[in-house]
């Protein structure tokens, strides 16, 4: 069987989707993060796989990009995760009703 | 043989994808997510994207999977593995997603660009589709010429496309985007030292916690210790 563009599109939307519901179902902050970044490494796997079958190279260069800001976006939001953690002594979203109208 | 290892590295992927998000224990979830990256450069290299699967592997799978653990060893998350899942709510989601999917082969299935295989690739990898535009002048652009371009490997392209100085014919250059993205890091950085940052209370030394709470040394036993 000869594989297509669409297979890797598949597998990418198949992996967006695993990270959109590990955003909405999990309350660990710390778990919803990690989806956050499986959804971007699946936009970063379709960013290659059109890279590859259009024949041009920007695609890579983009997802190079990509990955360096997702490292600076963690580190970042990590540094967000434990400063709520030292103030609030959770990281569960159902605990963090501070803005809750 | 190419087919084989395209279900091995994709199957794997997802997975560890699903057990990211339905592990309870957080540092398992971790390694599952690395495990799914490592996967994912498996796929890059199917893809000829050699340079991006080393990156992959070493920048997300090796420094921010390492943060990811670091800071979950930090914050004690024991309590929440023993929250009750709300059955309703995963249901929901799950419908939400098998939306956004059915979405997604809808306009996979439409469109026909999507069928083609590699062997239906142009030789060359950097070579147009379209022959109305010419493959020559771009990879001229990046300071070589075709032939030179075609022996190049993957590094050294995505090198030159990142680094092009010669837009006159209308190429994309790279240079400002990767200079603007050292000052991004800088700010993150900055930001997360500041976020971090304790507050400017005097708080006790370690020294004074521990002359408070044990019981004082002996001076010889301290000048001991000090040598």
């Amino acid at each position: 069987m000869e594989i297509t563009l669409n297979h890797y599109l598949a597998v990418a939307a198949v992996l967006f989707a695993i990270g959109l519901m590990g955003v909405v179902m999990r309350r660990n902050l710390l778990i919803i993060y990690m989806s956050l970044e499986m959804m971007l490494q699946a936009a970063n796997l379709t960013f290659v796989a059109f890279s590859r079958f259009n024949g041009y190279l920007d695609g890579q260069v983009f997802v190079f990009f990509v990955i360096t800001v997702a490292a600076a976006e963690v580190a970042v939001g990590l540094a967000l995760i434990v400063a709520l953690y030292r103030l609030k002594r959770t990281t569960t979203t159902q605990d963090l009703t501070t803005l809750k109208f | 043989m190419n087919a084989l290892f395209f279900w091995l590295f994709s199957g794997g992927m997802i997975v560890c994808a699903l057990a990211v998000i339905l592990n309870r224990n957080a540092v398992a979830s971790a390694l599952c997510f690395t495990f799914s990256i490592v996967f994912m450069a498996g796929l890059f290299v199917m893809l000829s994207a050699f340079f991006l699967a080393a990156v992959q592997i070493l920048v997300t799978a090796g420094a921010v999977m390492v943060l990811f653990l670091f800071i979950i060893m930090l914050l004690d998350l024991t309590a929440m593995e023993h929250v009750p899942r709300q059955k309703i709510w995963m249901g929901f989601t799950l419908l939400l997603a098998l939306g956004f999917l059915l979405i997604v082969a809808k306009v996979l299935a439409a469109t026909p660009l999507g069928f083609m295989t590699e062997n239906s690739l142009p030789a060359s990898y950097t070579t147009e589709l379209e022959p109305t535009k010419a493959p020559v002048a771009k990879s001229a652009a990046q300071g070589v010429t075709q032939a030179q371009w075609d022996e190049l490997d993957d590094t050294h392209r995505i090198g030159r496309l990142l680094f092009a100085t010669d837009t006159s014919d209308g190429k994309t250059s790279y240079v400002a985007p990767f200079e603007i993205t050292s000052l991004l890091i800088l700010v993150a950085t900055i930001g997360v030292i500041v976020l971090c940052k304790q507050d400017d209370r005097p708080r006790p030394s370690k020294r004074e916690i521990i002359t408070r709470e044990a019981p004082p040394i002996e001076p010889e036993k301290e000048t001991a210790l000090k040598h």
